[in-house]
């Protein structure tokens, strides 16, 4: 009886103490991507106790997300999104305006990370991301290369790495064919000076100077690849840096943390590691990526109770008494308060710095990537010339964006 | 049997079918012909963090819902969606037709354009998958049946082995062996002498690796009907073609095989469904750069940030009618031989 005592007395100790001070009474289903960052919010909402919070983080969210908010009610209370998913969600009017309940529970968000369209908070971010420079420095300093600041001067570096026959193929890159490509086009194309459509129009407008440029460019780049290039997407790119088989790749900076401490990586890879902020293409000043932003959003389908439920138990996943964890703080560019950069967020911070511009939040732009990614195997595998791959892209997208009601 | 019993009986068939085959016929088609509505866009003030403030372009949601509520399967198209760039692309044909002056150049042009690419392939995959995996079926069902029987078993179930690992996780596995750091690709690194030697970079090795896996998973189903037939085959036949001094050879030619002829049928017609629909290996195997199916193209539309419901129904619905096509040989002597009773 005593012990008995001791337990519920201790219990509720704890209770009290404030690490699980998170009380919702309605129903909270999370879904969004997997990695670290992500986790960790998923985590933080799940502590919540009084009612049940299911989460179902998986690389596939893009396919189901949309199919699982529709109904009414909605399945997911609550989806992670990005710059590009965000626009989605909104095409369908899934996602609800943030404003009230930021009133009631929002103490403590930043103004920035505050997701504003057309005057309403749609997304609260928590984190910030970009592709940047990743490179072995022990590797380029033996052969007394600096580190490179432009794609021209990565061409060169992979040269001089190729000839002293150090590493056959330095350059990694995600350029599985989909997705992946046409995210490193839309990254050259951006750096080129390229704007994707026409001011103020859902026009194509990748057929152009800079298109060809970044096309020409990617076609160098892959010629310092390894030759199944059109099948590794990031997590292959990531394991051929681990093995020690690249030198130099352009990476997603909420990978930068994780990049050495996985199975398998090899103390050469270890201690060479280093990242930098994105490069530049063609003399441009502009960085050749696109600054992207990780938020929360509250289902539009849903009961107000569980909308309020939703949002306390999202704003647990990302209070800022986790940023004194080291290991949370390693694991992305936070932009939650109380957050210190560490050393992995220095290719993030430099991108934003260096005037990348985010990605296009544009209705049409998710077909526009999707033409892209469809449409660049043909030219990278020398089948086709420039001008022919981006006249096809315009094709695709047209037609794509007819159906969707975007063109007439 | 009596009309009224025939009704009972086939009732639940009946509704079953209609349930499951008809109505989400039914539903593809209309889908197809519909598409979403004009999008009514404005101009707003977006807010981001490490950016600050731009002005977008958004949907205007209000406009977008009232158009929506009035009409809500979408706007009809009629065929605008099977006859664009993605589909049949009637237009590109026709111009790609009265443009270039040789065959050569017209292919180009044609398989430049999405389905018709994705046909070239489908269609290579389904005719000489379809053959190969009937003849190594039989060829297996042949060698197993004259084994000794406390062999068959096993061999049997090794056999079978191909068809029980999952499509995906099988193709998964070929994959990995053949990167240009796994077994298979290192050994023919070695074997071509180019370091730099990629099968998953070709595009011509690419479709072999896919119509060799593609027989290496359907075989085995041949196998087991073969087999099963096999132990119907009636024993006085093969002693009479024995005894009148007929080779191996010959008594499969002349015996075996004529018996085994309205399974061949059977297995034909499944196995060209299913080849026709080949969609995991593509996946599995990375491929899309270099082979794309009607399925794939369906997978595709539907799995992209935005999905493409109108364009998915529309190959779906040309799918249907690729296989209709394909089959008509065969329900047609099947018919023939039906009127023939």
């Amino acid at each position: 009886m005593f012990m008995k005592r001791v337990a519920l007395a201790s219990t509720i100790a704890l209770w009290a103490g404030g690490a699980l001070a998170c009380e919702i009474d309605a129903r909270v289903n999370i879904i969004g991507n997997e990695f670290p960052a992500i986790q960790t919010v998923g985590a933080g909402a799940a502590e919540c106790t009084g009612a049940e919070v299911k989460k179902n983080l998986t690389a596939d969210h893009k396919d189901i997300h949309v199919a699982g908010m529709q109904g009414n009610p909605a399945e997911y209370t609550s989806a992670i999104v990005a710059n590009s998913t965000l626009t989605i969600l909104m095409n369908d009017d899934l996602v609800r305006p943030l404003d009230d309940l930021i009133a009631k529970h929002g103490a403590g968000l930043q103004k920035s990370q505050l997701i504003t369209i057309d005057g309403k908070v749609m997304a609260v971010a928590f984190m910030a991301n970009a592709q940047h420079l990743m490179y072995r420095k022990d590797v380029l300093a033996e052969l007394g290369i600096e580190p490179p600041k432009t794609y021209e001067d990565m061409l060169e570096a992979a040269k001089m790495i190729r000839e002293k026959g150090v590493m056959d193929n330095p350059i990694g890159g995600a350029y599985a064919a989909g997705w992946n490509l046409a995210q490193e086009f839309n990254n050259i194309f951006l750096g080129n000076g390229g704007s994707f459509f026409k001011e103020g129009s859902a026009e194509p407008m990748v057929n152009s100077e800079a298109g060809i440029q970044t096309l020409n460019m990617m076609k160098a780049l892959t010629e310092y690849m390894n030759p199944d290039f059109l099948t590794h997407d990031s997590n292959a790119t990531n394991a051929e840096y681990r093995a020690g088989n690249i030198a130099m790749l352009n990476m997603w900076g909420s990978r930068a943390a994780t990049q050495t401490t996985a199975d398998g990586v090899t103390d050469e890879v270890k201690a060479g590691h280093a990242i930098a902020g994105p490069l530049t293409v063609g003399g441009g000043s502009i960085p050749a990526s696109t600054l992207w932003w990780d938020g929360w959003t509250v289902a539009k389908n849903i009961s107000d109770e569980e909308a309020e439920a939703t949002f306390v138990a999202m704003m647990n996943g990302i209070r800022p008494d986790l940023m004194k964890d080291d290991e949370i703080a390693s694991q992305a560019v936070w932009l939650i308060e109380g957050y210190e950069p560490t050393d992995a967020a220095i290719g993030v911070f430099d991108a934003a710095k260096a005037g990348t511009l985010p990605y296009p939040m544009v209705p049409y732009m998710g077909l526009m990537h999707g033409a892209i990614g469809n449409e660049l195997a043909d030219f990278l595998q020398g089948k086709e010339s420039a001008e022919q791959a981006l006249t096809d892209i315009e094709a695709a997208y047209v037609t794509a964006a007819k159906e969707k009601g975007f063109l007439k | 049997m009596k009309h009224r019993t025939f009704f009972w009986f086939f009732l639940p068939t009946g509704l079953a079918m209609l349930l499951f085959i008809a109505f989400p016929i039914v539903s593809v088609v209309v889908q197809s012909v519909f598409a979403p509505h004009e999008a009514v866009l404005k101009t707003v003030e977006n807010c981001t963090p490490l950016v600050g403030c731009t002005t977008e372009t958004t949907i205007d949601q209000d406009a977008t819902r009232e158009i929506r509520d009035a009409q809500p399967l979408g706007r009809f198209v009629g065929l605008d969606i099977y006859l664009d760039r993605a589909h049949l692309a009637v237009a590109e044909v026709s111009d790609a037709w009265a443009t270039t002056n040789s065959w050569g150049e017209f292919s180009d042009k044609l398989f430049n354009l999405p389905l018709y690419r994705a046909l070239a392939f489908t269609l290579t995959f389904t005719f000489i998958v379809t053959p190969m995996l009937i003849i190594f079926g039989l060829m297996i069902a042949l060698a197993v049946n004259s084994l000794h029987r406390h062999l068959k078993g096993f061999m049997i179930f090794f056999s079978l082995l191909p068809m029980i690992v999952t499509p995906l996780i099988g193709s998964l596995i070929l994959f990995w062996m053949v990167d240009s750091r796994g077994v298979i690709g290192s050994a023919l690194v070695a074997l071509a002498g180019d370091p730099n030697f990629s099968l998953k970079a070709s595009t011509g090795l690419t479709w072999v690796m896919l119509i060799v896996y593609g027989v290496w998973h359907s075989a085995p189903f041949a196998f087991v009907v073969f087999y099963a037939g096999l132990q119907t085959l009636p024993k006085d036949q093969i002693e009479a073609a024995q005894i009148d001094g007929a080779s191996r050879w010959q008594q499969i030619k002349y015996v075996v095989v004529p018996h085994l002829m309205p399974l061949v049928t059977f297995v034909a017609l499944i196995q060209l469904m299913d080849n026709f629909r080949v969609f995991e290996p593509v996946v599995g195997f990375n491929a899309s750069a270099h082979a794309t199916s009607l399925s794939w193209i369906i997978f595709n539309d539907l799995g992209g940030e935005t999905r493409q419901l109108s364009a998915a129904s529309a190959t779906s619905v040309l799918t249907i009618l690729g296989v209709a096509i394909l089959l008509s040989p065969v329900l047609v002597r099947t018919w023939r031989d039906f009127k023939g009773k």
